[in-house]
């Protein structure tokens, strides 16, 4: 108790000067309900369970560590891609920059502004996502986020989007404090493409909160940028209805701390989640993929498949768990997280969690820790193929399980590239 | 071609010595074939000319057309002609075949101060000779060896050996493990690379895939060394009586 309390102060010391963003009615109401809850439930610290291999002191503490400007030489990602930009420059809606907020099929708003309206579609989704994401576990970062936000887009998927949506966050201030809320809400039977990447600020605390219809579809790839100094911490929360499907592939080179986390709900039946993630770290490197996925109805699939390289010391860490609820059967849930360290300095935390309250369920996980495989890499050098790029080959193969749940070719290849470019800038 | 002298060779890790004096000359247009009963060392001698961590030369040299192989990475030894066909090909998953042998190619192409081939120049040149080998598309397409059946690896050892064009071939007991119709198709992809610059050193346990690969040259090799040597009718005599003559001959 005497812990819960002097953490519950801290958060009100902490929060005392802070005051959640004015606007619409209905947005001030679910701001001011989401600075009560995260009060009640305090900011996280060390001692957390939730957060045992991830120190969130970086995340929470008034002053934002500085994170120096990185110069990207690499070609701007998904450039070859016909799609709708929208550009947050430390986390603020840059118009000059960003296109025309007009797609077929689609209506996108910003947070603020469109927000003005008493009555907005949005009010059933932002925040409430979030908050039912709260349990069983306390995601007080995202609850932050949800009362403090600046900025963000709402978008209002009611066809088939005529192309990809493409959120750029670039980073140009060394102490940028970026706090971003999307919503997405994807009627019956609509689809999007959803592409996303930068480094966003030096820190960087975004919410997207997906509302994903009977039948619709929603594609999601993301890369976080290679600013190293960066700091995210980042929640997606999903609520999939009937026969609906979920797709989300994130990939991560660089950045000192990266948390990112993954609250999905299968609400209705025959519904498909697959999130997957491929990450690469170097030195202080520390990356964190947090994934909760709730089934809560039946014949519903899915999947997690994290892989991370890990070399000089650097760190990754996985919890993911699935929930299958009573009721929930014919449930099929597979898990696989696997690092692959490059040296005895890495090292990878796992928490693979299974609850099952279902008794007609298939749910498999898997978590695994290895180096590079010494009878495929002389296999290689023995048909001529140098040490480096061998070694170098097998990674990209390591990570192949990941990367391969990228549907389309061409944005599979974006990302290839950028991973095949980073292991190129380390090859010794 | 390839020369071996003296060589001798110990476990890393144990303290065992696996070679004892190996001599071996195997010229260029030769066929030469080691044979021998389990635990000569037949496989060490394929492992150290390739390159294998685990070993230690203790003493002795090898050279390819003069070049120190000892003292040369795998992938250098690759590079100057030396080709192993292993016994157990490695599966890499998610690694396409295709991308392996075009890295393989152009990777040695590099380290030879030659150009880099094209991808259509590349596709062509696999897709005839994969066919002869009866490897059809698919198995190009798929990671290198995962899935394959015994005579499927077989096979892409051979089509390996046969893009890379290597100055010597080692094959290591690349008849295990086939039945005879697969045996077949093997020493045929072999027979087709033998040529007049181009040596093979053959190692097999049985007599049966020197009947379809013809050796100039048989060597007997027992505890580390090579014990006899002699032309192709030593195979037969193996086949006939066993080792144990042999071995009883020289000891």
């Amino acid at each position: 108790m005497a812990i819960a309390r002097k953490k519950l102060d801290a958060t009100q010391e902490r929060l005392a000067n802070v005051v959640p963003p004015k606007g619409a009615a209905w947005a001030d109401a679910i701001r001011g309900d989401a600075l009560e809850r995260l009060r009640a439930m305090g900011l996280p610290d060390r001692r957390d369970e939730y957060w045992k291999f991830t120190r969130p002191d970086s995340l929470t503490q008034q002053d934002v560590p500085e994170a120096a400007l990185f110069d990207n030489d690499e070609a701007p990602l998904f450039d070859a891609v016909d799609r709708l930009k929208i550009v947050f420059v430390d986390g603020v809606f840059d118009e000059d920059a960003s296109d025309d907020l007009s797609l077929e099929g689609v209506t996108i708003e910003r947070l603020f502004g469109a927000g003005q309206a008493d009555i907005h579609w949005a009010k059933d989704i932002y925040g409430a996502l979030e908050k039912r994401g709260q349990n069983p576990v306390d995601r007080p970062l995202a609850a932050l986020n949800t009362a403090l936000a600046t900025d963000g887009v709402l978008i209002h998927v009611t066809g088939n989007a005529s192309k990809p949506i493409h959120l750029i966050y670039r980073h140009k201030s060394v102490s940028s404090d970026a706090i971003l809320h999307h919503v997405v809400k994807l009627d019956k039977g609509a689809s999007l493409t959803l592409l996303e990447n930068g480094p966003a600020a030096a820190r960087f605390n975004k919410v997207m909160e997906i509302d994903v219809g009977d039948g619709a579809a929603f594609h999601h790839v993301r890369a976080q940028g290679r600013d190293h100094e960066r700091r995210a911490v980042t929640h997606i929360f999903a609520r999939l209805g009937a026969e609906s499907a979920f797709k989300s592939f994130t990939m991560t080179a660089n950045g000192v701390l990266t948390r990112n986390e993954c609250v999905i709900e299968l609400a209705g039946d025959d519904a498909i989640a697959h999130v997957a993630g491929a990450a690469m770290g170097d030195g202080d490197f520390h990356h964190d993929d947090t994934v909760f996925i709730t089934h809560d109805a039946e014949r519903c699939e899915s999947r997690q498949v994290f892989k991370k390289v890990l070399r000089n010391g650097a760190t990754g860490v996985f919890q993911g768990k699935i929930l299958v609820k009573a009721g929930a059967q014919k449930t099929d849930g597979y898990q696989i997280s696997q690092s692959l360290l490059l040296d005895d300095d890495s090292q990878f935390l796992a928490k693979p969690e299974l609850e099952i309250y279902a008794d007609d369920v298939a749910c498999s996980h898997g978590s695994t820790s290895g180096a590079i495989d010494e009878e495929g890499l002389f296999y290689l050098r023995a048909r001529g193929v140098p040490k480096s790029i061998a070694t170098d080959l097998l990674t990209l193969a390591f990570l192949a399980e990941a990367v391969d749940e990228i549907e389309d070719e061409g944005l599979r290849a974006d990302i290839v590239g950028r991973l095949e470019g980073w292991l190129t800038r380390r090859r010794g | 071609m390839l020369e071996i002298k003296n060589l001798h060779v110990d476990l890393e890790e144990e303290d065992k010595t696996i070679l004892k004096g190996v001599n071996l000359s195997v010229e260029a247009g030769k066929v030469h074939a080691i044979m021998g009963p389990n635990g000569s060392g037949k496989s060490t001698l394929s492992y150290v000319l390739s390159g294998r961590d685990g070993y230690k030369v203790t003493d002795g040299a090898a050279t390819l057309e003069g070049h120190d192989l000892l003292d040369m990475e795998p992938e250098e030894r690759a590079a100057a002609g030396l080709f192993l066909a292993f016994q157990y090909p490695v599966e890499i998953p998610g690694v396409g075949n295709m991308t392996f042998l075009r890295t393989a190619v152009n990777s040695q192409r590099k380290a030879r101060g030659e150009e880099e081939m094209s991808a259509t120049d590349f596709l062509k040149m696999v897709r005839e000779k994969a066919k002869t080998l009866k490897i059809d598309a698919d198995m190009l397409k798929r990671p290198v060896n995962v899935g394959f059946s015994g005579g499927e690896k077989k096979r892409n050892e051979i089509l390996q050996m046969a893009v890379l064009e290597p100055k010597m071939c080692i094959l290591d007991e690349t008849d295990s493990g086939l039945d005879v119709d697969a045996m077949k198709l093997v020493a045929e992809g072999v027979n087709a690379l033998r040529s007049e610059g181009r040596g093979f050193l053959v190692i097999t346990h049985y007599q049966r895939l020197l009947d379809h690969i013809k050796p100039d040259v048989v060597h007997i090799m027992a505890d580390g060394r090579i014990v006899k040597t002699g032309g192709p009718e030593l195979a037969l005599e193996v086949e006939n009586n066993g080792y144990a003559d042999i071995l009883a001959e020289v000891a």
